[in-house]
């Protein structure tokens, strides 16, 4: 841990500053996302802008509707699993690698669960990207959450090869904390996701 | 007694070109970021000179309508993508680790692949030319719905703006870094060098404003590409919308194009002056001041659209005026009573200081709502960006240029040279800007390829082509400056200019490891004390 802090700092590593530094870019990526959301919203007469559809697309069956039940389910998953990613974080500081890998095994398992959710749930749909506004905002945000979760889920597969490597110990698991953040803020970004599309929706 | 033979670790050198492909040295991608976005100084330059040709005449048909589109929207997102953001970060490569003496930026490996994203992008971004129905064309604001009509060159526009953004929001994160973790000892935040304060906002402005631009062209790729609604009232969306996105990230970038640049104008100024920045703290504080209030202005480039609030966002923009203001004062308190010597580095940063007061007292007129309904999408905006960006960024761009050309190369750009340019360009710039600001109160739209000569703006056009010509000529005296440096041998000392800052306490050029020793910083003018024995601070 000691190896990218210059001597005599305390505190924090400089990757990690510079990871926290990336994530508050993501931050304003979906900020830029949801704030395209929030206009469409607020935009629209009704929500959802059924009164936007045309004839041909109301014969063609689109329906702009949500599922709330499997998303649902979907949204416990991904806080369990970040739950079970912290956890693995506090098994390695104690140095507990068995607890961390088992951590990081059930985290990645639980974040492609979601994945594969999220991609079942897309086929039960009965819209599109192009249907309305509707259609195009749901997919862009959720499909670059997805994309985050995916991209999370390879960083904690790889953390987890290191692992069984035996990469980390109580002082230097770095790795460990950076997945773990990362995973953080992706449940976050779907927890305000889910809130915003389908509670408020 | 045995001998042992010794591993001799220089005595292997890869091939050059390998060495530069694959290096990870601050000061080598620093000079790469420079060798990069120059060229593409010279070819924005080439389109500029190609818009004034068609521009010099009435009813002009020398490049036709399609093609002239394509020419300004290139020229503009080749001078403001490919050349002022990067070379900003050339300079900050080369200079934010000398500075706070360091031996290198935090990430040197991410720092590479800042780098390492521009050649593809810039490349992908020109193939434009190369495709069916050309290069973007829809201006490089590629506002809604024009962006949505035109053809693949768009697409390809927008994946190289993204793959430049990417580019600037790491590099921002390993400036950051660099600034917050590997200052020398003794170098407080407040005895930072102005110009690394300048990257830091900077950095800062990068971090937050550059995703959001992301954002913007993610869904006008989607829009364009999988039948999106965001921009079209159709389904629902907005086409002011991405107005909205697009200027939360654009006018921040208009501060992330002129911070760095008034940061080297700061840095030339106190040399040439013999004495210290006036109001140090001042100038920090306005420099962050210039990048908070810079991301709540930016609808004032949508004041026409009507629906945007006028009175906040007008207000706003004045405000912004304030720090800006502060900083103008900065600089004549540091030349008041100084014993000022006129390098050719002094003359483009004092060219700086006039020609950005124009920029910025224009830009302010503009901020006004009733004038700005009169001026919007006129000449005078013209004239106001490029007095910000040619007359404030790019005479910071050459001062900065002579100043540290002894550092970067070891060698002197020719004095009586550099005086000739700066005459050339200082003029030409004029001739060609200043006739903008009574074209467009005269109300010739910008963007415009022809125009019927009973409009009666033939002459001053002409004159401004005569100007831009001129701006061509202005480089010639550079180029044989540039080449006849690199025909003498390396001979620059350590200081040459008498500077204040660390990165002149080591040699011309610095070593791969940049230092030997460190001066003891006590100020922000460490080499200042070091020549003075800490006296007469």
């Amino acid at each position: 841990m000691a190896a990218h802090t210059p001597a005599g700092h305390q505190g924090m590593t400089n990757s990690m500053l510079g990871f926290i530094l990336f994530l508050a870019s993501e931050v304003m990526f979906f900020g830029g996302l949801f704030a395209a959301y929030f206009i469409a919203r607020a935009d629209a007469p009704a929500w959802p802008p059924e009164s936007l559809l045309t004839p041909e697309q109301i014969a063609d069956g689109v329906k702009l509707e949500l599922e709330v039940v499997l998303p649902a389910i979907s949204t416990g998953i991904l806080v369990l699993s970040s739950v079970t990613m912290q956890w693995a974080v506090w098994q390695i500081q104690k140095g507990n690698q068995g607890g961390m890998l088992w951590g990081l095994f059930i985290s990645l398992a639980l974040g492609l669960i979601f994945l594969v959710a999220q991609l079942y749930d897309y086929t039960q749909l009965h819209f599109r990207a192009d249907d309305t506004i509707f259609g195009t905002t749901f997919y862009t945000l959720t499909g670059f959450h997805g994309a985050h979760v995916a991209g999370g889920a390879l960083f904690i597969a790889v953390v987890t090869v290191r692992a069984l490597g035996g990469q980390f110990t109580a002082e230097n698991h770095e790795a460990v904390e950076a997945a773990s953040m990362y995973w953080h803020f992706v449940d976050v970004v779907w927890i305000a996701l889910f809130t915003v599309l389908y509670i408020i929706g | 007694m045995a001998t042992v033979a010794v591993p001799q670790l220089s005595g292997y050198r890869r091939p050059a070109v390998l060495e530069w492909i694959t290096t990870v040295d601050h000061k080598r991608l620093g000079i790469l970021y420079l060798y990069f976005t120059l060229f593409f100084f010279a070819v924005g330059g080439i389109l500029a000179l190609l818009v004034r040709t068609q521009l010099a005449v009435a009813d002009n048909s020398f490049v036709g309508n399609d093609a002239y589109n394509q020419i300004f929207t290139m020229h503009a997102s080749a001078m403001l993508f490919l050349f002022i953001i990067p070379v900003w970060a050339g300079f900050g490569n080369y200079l934010v680790p000398l500075q706070i003496g360091a031996a290198d930026m935090a990430f040197p490996r991410i720092n590479a692949l800042s780098f390492w994203m521009l050649p593809p992008a810039g490349i992908l971004m020109f193939a434009g030319f190369i495709v069916d129905g050309g290069a973007a064309d829809g201006g490089w604001t590629a506002y809604s719905p024009l962006a949505q009509q035109t053809g693949v060159g768009m697409d390809m526009w927008i994946i190289a703006v993204i793959v430049l953004g990417m580019s600037s929001t790491i590099g921002a994160a390993n400036f950051l870094v660099t600034m917050f973790r590997m200052r020398a000892p003794g170098m407080t935040m407040f005895r930072m060098p102005i110009f690394c304060w300048t990257m830091l906002v900077t950095a800062l402005l990068q971090l937050l404003a550059t995703p959001v631009l992301a954002a913007a062209l993610v869904m006008l790729f989607i829009d364009r590409n999988y039948g999106g609604q965001f921009f079209d009232p159709n389904g629902g969306g907005n086409v002011v919308l991405w107005q909205n996105v697009f200027w939360f990230y654009s006018h921040p970038a208009v501060y992330i194009m002129i911070l760095p640049g008034m940061g080297i104008v700061s840095e030339i100024l106190p040399v040439f002056s013999r004495k210290p920045l006036f109001g140090y703290k001042a100038f920090v504080f306005a420099t962050i001041g210039i990048g908070g209030l810079g991301f709540s202005v930016w609808a004032h480039h949508m004041f026409t659209t009507g629906s945007v609030l006028l009175p906040f966002f007008g207000f706003m923009t004045f405000m912004i005026g304030v720090p800006t203001g502060v900083k103008i004062f900065n600089w004549l308190g540091t030349l008041w009573g100084g014993s000022i010597s006129f390098p050719t580095p002094m003359l483009f940063a004092l060219g700086f200081v006039s020609m950005f007061l124009i920029g910025g007292i224009n830009g302010t007129y503009s901020a006004a709502v009733p004038v700005d309904f009169a001026l919007h999408d006129t000449y005078f905006v013209v004239a106001h960006i490029h007095y910000v960006l040619f007359g404030g960024s790019v005479f910071a761009v050459f001062g900065g240029l002579y100043y540290w050309f002894p550092k970067i190369w070891g060698r002197k750009l020719d004095d009586r040279l550099g005086k000739l340019q700066f005459v050339l360009m200082f003029v030409g710039f004029n001739v060609a800007f200043f006739p903008m600001h009574m074209l467009g109160l005269d109300g010739m739209p910008r963007r415009i390829a022809v125009y019927a000569e009973s409009t009666g703006w033939e002459a001053l056009n002409m004159l401004s082509t005569g100007g831009a010509f001129l701006i061509a000529v202005s480089m010639i005296p550079f180029l044989i400056a540039v080449v006849m440096a690199f025909m003498r041998p390396k001979d620059q000392p350590n200081d040459p200019w008498e500077g204040n800052t660390l990165e002149w306490a080591t040699t011309s050029p610095p070593p791969d490891y940049n230092f030997d020793s460190l001066p003891p910083v006590r100020s922000e003018r460490p080499l200042f004390d070091a020549r003075h024995n800490g006296e007469g601070h």
